[in-house]
């Protein structure tokens, strides 16, 4: 038998959420804490809980108080999240196309300058990464990747950027992100992919889920503008890999 | 089939209802109106489900016309001049406008936002089940956007019947109450700080935020976290120190701590503060705000209820009223 896990802790958000932290920093473990609690919830619903948010180090569970109280909902959620971690059977993993560089990554030279590199090696590194989608938000789909190789992490940029361009490829301290709107970002621009993790009448709206597995391959530009009007027709572009 | 046709309109003027919501996790935030007693009190005058769509009115004026045929209107919220073809028009109160009838609405007084529910509702095309506008995302129907001069929606033709009013409840003018975290072990001695002092909305406020002035409220270690979720009313502190209350706009995430919550049942009243107006917080429990939320529920629920028909017998009343108080005053008069 198994010990139970530590527990977490049960943090009010208002009365219409709990935050329920594993852990104060960017790490493996807690995020893993954080999607097998998310999966737990789906698995066995809690009457009450409306919708949840997985990040990092926490996940965010949205309750109606009118149909369940703070002290009930955090003891099931405390005995749900102390329960060991199921190895998940079923991880799907995405390969998705980047154009890497030039105008597609405006900061490519100069992360490789810093860095003592070349773009083609950042690239190559890059490349080689496992990634998995830690967390999904701030905009709609903006897909906050682990798994970025120690050498390329890179602080955010003094100044944001008011506007950087839909499908942004980004690093960021230590993540890398796929943007999919296009908005302000503080972060490095490596490269752009031509998927959508997010498209309106496209089924599924939202293409990466918390949890899945991602490996980018660099394609030319004419692959990109190509890949680029088959996703604005709806196609993923991404290949789903396994399962 | 009538039309609403939008002629003149400021800016922050949107379709909005409840909000959309499950996709959270995916970065979508929920929209919908910021003072949903506001939305349900103008759907219930005419006729509406709670939270079906209608026009949420930022602080300036806006104008209206009803085309080919009549509509059903009601208005709620912040108080403004409003009129029909010179006639004043009440709020909590439904009106019809004629085919070909304008409504003038002027600024709004001691409050943000005006809400103008139509009988029949909004008609749109619902995006995760719901028409509110989220500008950013282009989600919102019909039209994925705030209102412009020349939009004209598609609404009910006015039913048959008499028109209806509310009386509702006084609206508590207390401090906004608040539930602590979920970071407020990020600030020691500023919490007291927070509490103690007199804040004000900036003008820079909007859907997304709300930005506050007041004290500079420090951090102990910083002003990065790792970033979690958020929720309506989470109020984080940036680098700044100078608070912003998140709304339903708000990015699903954030990296700056969150020193507070403000209470669900809270969140439509302090929206509707003015902005330059000094305000004060005060923090409960999470058992307080909870009971708070369940009685907000109660007085939703109870908004059909309180719905009375403007019959001609009402003016009968008030006619009557009038001369047994004139009666009143005759007989004082008379007894000098």
């Amino acid at each position: 038998m198994t010990a139970p896990l530590p527990p977490p802790r049960l943090l009010p958000s208002g009365d219409a959420a709990i935050t329920v932290e594993f852990g104060r920093a960017i790490d493996e473990w807690a995020n893993r804490r954080v999607l097998a609690l998310d999966r737990a919830l789906a698995d066995t619903p809690i009457d009450g809980v409306t919708e949840t948010v997985p990040t990092y180090r926490s996940l965010l569970v949205h309750y109606d108080p009118v149909r369940i109280g703070f002290d009930e909902l955090g003891e099931r959620l405390t005995a749900l999240a102390r329960l060991p971690i199921q190895p998940t059977t079923e991880v799907r993993r995405w390969r998705i196309p980047v154009v890497y560089g030039g105008e597609y990554g405006i900061d490519l030279e100069d992360l490789a300058r810093t860095l003592n590199s070349t773009p083609d090696d950042i690239v190559a590194r890059h490349v080689a990464g496992d990634y998995r989608v830690a967390m999904i938000g701030f905009t709609p789909g903006f897909s906050y990747l682990s798994g970025l190789d120690d050498s390329l992490q890179m602080p955010r940029r003094q100044n944001p950027r008011l506007l950087t361009p839909s499908g942004a490829i980004s690093i960021g301290g230590r993540q890398t992100g796929i943007q999919c709107l296009a908005g302000p970002s503080g972060w490095h621009l490596i490269g752009r992919t031509a998927v959508r993790t997010y498209q309106l009448h496209r089924d599924p709206v939202f293409l990466l889920e918390p949890g899945d597995a991602v490996t980018f391959h660099a394609v030319d530009s004419r692959q990109f503008i190509e890949q680029d009007r088959a996703a604005a027709r709806g196609e993923f572009v991404a290949k789903l890999v396994t399962p | 089939m009538s039309k609403l046709l939008v002629t003149s309109v400021g800016p922050a003027t949107s379709v909005q209802d409840d909000g959309r919501y499950g996709a959270q996790r995916y970065g979508l935030t929920p929209s919908g109106a910021v003072d949903r007693l506001a939305l349900t009190v103008a759907n219930s005058l005419v006729g509406n489900p709670p939270f079906a769509a209608a026009i949420e009115i930022g602080p300036f004026g806006a104008v209206f016309v009803a085309r080919e045929g009549k509509v059903r209107v009601a208005l709620s919220g912040a108080e403004r001049n409003a009129e029909v073809a010179g006639r004043p028009v009440s709020f909590n109160e439904s009106c019809t406008l004629g085919d070909g009838d304008t409504l003038t609405l002027g600024i709004a007084r001691g409050g943000t936002f005006s809400y103008l529910a139509i009988e029949g509702g909004v008609r749109g095309e619902p995006m995760f089940g719901s028409l509110a506008v989220n500008a950013r995302a282009s989600l919102g129907s019909p039209f994925p956007r705030p209102l412009q001069d020349g939009d004209a929606l598609d609404v009910d033709a006015a039913k048959a019947g008499a028109e209806r009013r509310i009386d509702l409840p006084a609206i508590a003018v207390d401090p906004i109450r608040v539930v602590m975290g979920p970071q407020d072990d990020e600030f020691g001695e500023a919490t007291d700080q927070f509490l103690a002092s007199e804040w004000k909305i900036s003008a820079m406020s909007d859907r997304m935020g709300y930005r506050l002035e007041g004290p500079t409220i420090a951090h102990l270690h910083g002003h990065n976290i790792v970033s979690d979720g958020t929720v309506n009313g989470s109020i984080q502190v940036p680098g700044n120190g100078q608070p912003i209350v998140l709304m339903p706009d708000r990015g699903t995430s954030g990296g700056y701590p969150k020193i507070a919550t403000v209470i669900s049942a809270d969140l439509g009243r302090f929206a509707q503060i003015p902005a330059g107006r000094n305000f004060r917080f005060r923090a409960v429990t999470v058992a307080e705000a909870q009971a708070e939320a369940r009685a907000m529920a109660e007085l939703l629920r109870s908004l059909p209820d309180r719905v009375r028909e403007v019959r001609d017998a009402d003016m009968t009343d008030a006619l009557q009223n009038a001369n047994i108080a004139g009666s009143a005053v005759n007989a004082f008069d008379s007894g000098t």
